[in-house]
């Protein structure tokens, strides 16, 4: 959500704007590096990339502009779509995503008056820099420890992913503590924010390491955040028609059939075993991440209605705060009533959290998964039209 | 390239010949931002001061000959944000009032504070809104651009933005052409399940944006592309024009003024 004109007070909206364009004059320069050459594998030639900036900036934004139009079904009549910061940041780089999400908000504040002008510095500072930092920054210390494998690049966008979203509801409530105008208290905020962004995180997660993993299937080279496991440059890969008279295409000398459909099945076979895997690793990887998230989270959401409660007992509108917090809203408390122990009530709530967190996603990834046997036919059908793309491109 | 053509595109712009219209748009984009600015510094008991605000945008709207039917459908992105507003006097502490005097809602209580809050980010944002819809009806996107360049934003930032919004319909076709590609090969997107299909659609609109954004830059070099664009109509603004413009703002910053005298 855009953060509209008002919101924050005048002090706090300079300051991020300030934060902003510095942030932004930084990847103007680091874009330059990132688009001289990241792409280029098949381009020798020695770009100097400042011309190459803003075209390719320039049509990624488009991308991330078109992107977040596009409906994904959650359940009946709802639908979300994606914030795309950790993605930009996954494919195209970390400076160029800030410029490129930048931009898109930039426009969308200027030509749909869409997030308030004077909050346009706090908007890039909270979906901008912070969703791309903490994206890529999980990205590539989990790459550094998970095997260099394509499936650890789509389960690492995963949690990449399913973490910055909240992290950036936090940096959002860490604004809210400087310089909110409204008279909501931190915990209240804290609470609300990270449990309605944990939700969305794992919805963006799902999509984004999809998306990367659709990209990486495709053309590797053009995964930033993955780009050392694109080593050379793209080889054109086809699987060979088996004709009765022997494989003609690939194999020179020709010798023997038997020596060509044992070639045409090595292709044939290697992406079959691979794909269980990956799936596997995938699968670990989100659980391990639902698990770690939602620790976290329900660590802070438990601790934060004991500094609730202590303001609410200072001021002595202890029992009016209370019946408000359970009207109006449900997620906002994550103590219970009942419970005299405040610790105890907290950590219980917060394993509940985490089962449901965990159901949750679990719940996500099982109805993914169920998806994969009959995808796996089709995945030959994306290769298909990859090799169209790329055709086309080029 | 036409640009001209391009700039006649986005949503709010509304074609007609007024002064506001004429006014250069890096004069319009200041005297907004100032407004806008001046709004957000201004005391939340002020209530008056708010109404001013409204009248002076009404005003400019009725220089500026834009319809106020026009201008409160545009607003109607403000919505989302109004239910949040809406929310805040049931959420936010101190002291409470109850609602007696009102039938029906006699017990329920809200929180004084909340109340502003929501006064406060509703009518700033409302105003936000108005005035960010008013210079968007009244400045094509080419000036529009040209302008954010003329405020000293980095040309390559504003090249991006405008390889953004010049190719953003492309890209939006290209995704538009998959759906139909999609829905004529039976695929109906229902729940989560249909994510993988759709995900696998963004990421070939990826690789068709970036593809593209390179056989642009191919195109362009071929035709003497440097990094910079040159600019044709280097029409610097008069001190009238600047007067014009001003004239917004210097309300706003009297009004602003009485409300923290006041």
């Amino acid at each position: 959500m855009h953060v509209p004109d008002g919101f924050f007070d005048a002090p706090v909206s300079a300051a991020a704007g300030v934060a902003a364009a510095g942030a932004v004059a930084l990847s103007l320069r680091g874009a330059r590096r990132e688009l001289s050459g990241g792409g280029g594998a098949a381009e020798p030639s020695s770009a100097v990339g400042g011309e190459r900036t803003a075209p390719l900036a320039g049509l990624v934004a488009a991308f991330i502009f078109a992107v977040q139009m596009l409906n994904f079904p959650v359940a009946a009549g709802t639908s979300g779509h994606l914030l795309g910061g950790a993605l930009a940041a996954i494919l195209v780089g970390p400076f160029t995503g800030v410029l490129c999400v930048s931009v898109v908000l930039l426009m969308q504040g200027l030509l749909f008056a869409d997030g308030g002008l004077t909050a346009l510095g706090v908007n890039i500072v909270l979906m901008g820099v912070v969703t791309v930092v903490v994206a890529y920054g999980l990205l590539r210390g989990l790459l550094r420890v998970l095997p260099r494998s394509r499936g650890s690049v789509t389960a690492a966008s995963f949690v990449a992913a399913l973490v910055s979203v909240p992290a950036s509801a936090i940096a959002f409530t860490g604004l809210y503590a400087l310089g909110g105008t409204a008279d909501v208290s931190l915990g209240k905020v804290f609470a609300a924010m990270a449990s309605v962004h944990v939700l969305i995180g794992i919805g963006e997660a799902v999509i984004t390491a999809a998306t990367v993993g659709a990209v990486i299937s495709v053309r590797p080279d053009l995964v930033h955040g993955a780009r050392e496991l694109a080593s050379g440059p793209l080889k054109l890969r086809t699987v060979e028609v088996a004709t009765p008279g022997g494989g003609a295409a690939g194999t020179a000398g020709g010798p023997a059939p038997a020596a060509a459909t044992a070639e045409s099945a090595a292709p044939a076979a290697a992406p079959a075993p691979a794909a269980p895997r990956s799936n596997r690793r995938m699968w670990l990887g989100g659980l391990l991440a639902t698990v770690l998230c939602a620790g976290v989270v329900s660590f802070y959401a438990s601790a934060s209605p004991d500094g609730l409660e202590k303001v609410a007992a200072d001021n002595g509108i202890d029992e009016k705060a209370r019946d408000h917090d359970a009207a109006g809203s449900p997620l906002a408390d994550y103590g219970f009533a009942d419970i005299a122990d405040a610790r105890l009530s907290g950590g219980l709530a917060g394993t509940i959290g985490v089962g449901v967190t965990l159901a949750v996603g679990s719940g996500v990834f099982v109805a993914v998964r169920r998806r994969q046997p009959e995808d796996a036919p089709s995945g030959a059908d994306t290769g298909g039209t990859t090799a169209g793309t790329a055709r086309t491109g080029t | 390239m036409s640009t001209r053509h391009a700039g006649h595109a986005h949503k709010l712009y509304l074609h007609t010949h007024s002064p506001v219209h004429a006014l250069p748009a890096h004069c319009k984009l200041a005297a907004v931002f100032a407004f806008v600015l001046l709004v957000v510094a201004t005391p939340r008991e002020a209530v008056w001061a708010f109404g001013l605000y409204a009248l002076l945008l009404a005003a400019v709207a009725a220089a500026a000959r834009v319809p106020y039917g026009h201008l409160l459908k545009r607003m109607l992105i403000e919505v989302p944000f109004v239910g949040f507003a809406v929310l805040m006097p049931f959420v936010a502490e101190g002291p409470y009032t109850e609602l007696g005097g009102v039938p029906g809602l006699s017990g329920v209580s809200l929180s004084v504070s909340g109340l502003w809050s929501a006064w406060n980010i509703l009518a700033k944002g409302t105003l936000g809104v108005a005035a960010s819809v008013l210079l968007a009806s009244t400045t094509e996107l080419r000036e529009l651009l040209l302008g954010l360049q003329k405020l000293r934003l980095p040309p390559l930032l504003v090249q991006i933005a405008s390889f953004m919004v010049r190719y953003g319909d492309v890209i939006a076709d290209e995704m538009r052409r998959m759906r139909v590609a999609r829905l004529s090969r039976g695929f109906r997107a229902t729940g989560v399940r249909q994510w993988g299909v759709l995900a696998k659609s963004a990421g070939a609109l990826f690789i068709r944006s970036y593809e593209r954004g390179e056989r642009v830059h191919l195109a362009m070099v071929s035709r003497g592309y440097t990094g910079t664009m040159p600019v044709l109509d280097e029409a610097a603004a008069t001190r009238a024009q600047w007067g014009g413009a001003a004239a917004l703002p210097l309300a706003a910053l009297a009004v602003c003024l009485l409300g923290w005298a006041l």
